[in-house]
């Protein structure tokens, strides 16, 4: 980088290309790691299969180990005993990373109030995309990973620097 | 099999305290906590209840004494149910373990223990099962709050 491209804007022209290039890349590899507590499992399963095919959104080689993966989906209701493996999991995972609560028991507890259920795992951990409905249908999933994917795309990259 | 069997258990044993009946097609027998162990040997050996079923409790608030304990067996042989149910207070909410007489009972009283808090006299591991370590009560006694919650995690802010 030499100063001259300071000068004239290139570094940041091409800096704001570079995180679109690595946005759209990283938008179509989301490896999921499927935290799978509960009944949404079955609509996990169908979302994932033929019919409705998360793999036309890059989002459909589940990873079962949360070092490979970068989306966290939280499928089904935790419970406070559960709570510190999925505080533990999301922490073994490496950036980039996101968050899916999918079903209203992982966003808010959904109708189990009690000394079991923790009241949505947004208490514990940050999340990026909630998919209402007890279950999902497949199409708020698929919406759900298409938000997330614009989010991607649209948000910064910190591996593109100035070093870089 | 044996129509008539539960017929000749109410028979024989609706005495010495005991009252029985017939609810839902099975027997029901209630009994003083004493003579909780020797019926069971009785409804095992001689009637051929060989199957534990489940042992779980019921919280009757402002009742004295305030717990049921309520024991299901069947008999694999004849397809029948029979119910005991014995009253314990609350300051001493205790009865015998049945894991003398039937090892699958060792979980299933684990289990009444964390959510009822009742203790059985013989059975020596009465860690939480369903619940965790810390602990603090018994969450489906009626007066714990239902709001309650004991996370284990720190929330976030």
């Amino acid at each position: 980088m030499n100063q001259d491209d300071q000068k004239t804007g290139a570094f940041e022209y091409l800096t704001t290309r570079k995180d679109e290039l690595v946005g759209w890349a990283r938008k179509f590899s989301i490896f999921p790691y499927p935290f799978v507590t509960a009944c949404c499992a079955m609509e996990f399963m169908s979302v994932s299969s033929t019919i409705y095919d998360t793999d036309r959104f890059g989002a459909a080689l589940p990873r079962f180990s949360p070092r490979q993966s970068d989306l966290l989906m939280v499928v089904g209701t935790i419970t406070h005993k559960q709570a510190p493996i999925l505080k533990k999991v999301y922490e073994q995972m490496c950036e980039p990373k996101w968050v899916m609560a999918f079903g209203v028991c992982a966003t808010s507890g959904g109708f189990y109030q009690n000394y079991a259920a923790l009241q949505g795992i947004d208490k514990i951990i940050p999340v990026d995309v909630y998919i209402p409905g007890c279950p999902p249908r497949p199409e708020s999933v698929i919406d759900g990973i298409m938000q997330l994917q614009d989010r991607i795309a649209g948000s910064k990259h910190p591996i593109i620097n100035e070093t870089f | 099999m044996n129509p008539n069997l539960l017929e000749r258990v109410r028979a024989r044993l609706a005495s010495e305290g005991r009252e029985a009946e017939f609810a839902h097609g099975l027997l029901a027998l209630s009994l003083p906590r004493p003579a909780l162990l020797d019926t069971v040997r009785l409804l095992k050996d001689e009637f051929g209840f060989d199957l534990f079923l489940d042992v779980t409790a019921v919280d009757w608030p402002g009742r004295d004494p305030r717990f049921d304990v309520v024991f299901h067996f069947y008999s694999t042989r004849d397809h029948v149910r029979v119910r005991l149910k014995t009253a314990v207070p609350e300051k001493d909410p205790v009865v015998d373990s049945l894991v003398p007489l039937y090892g699958s009972a060792a979980f299933m009283e684990r289990e009444c223990h964390d959510m009822y808090g009742i203790v059985f006299r013989g059975n020596d591991d009465l860690r939480p099962i369903l619940l965790y370590e810390g602990f603090q009560g018994h969450p489906l006694r009626k007066d714990y709050p239902k709001e309650r919650e004991q996370p284990l995690v720190r929330y976030r802010e």
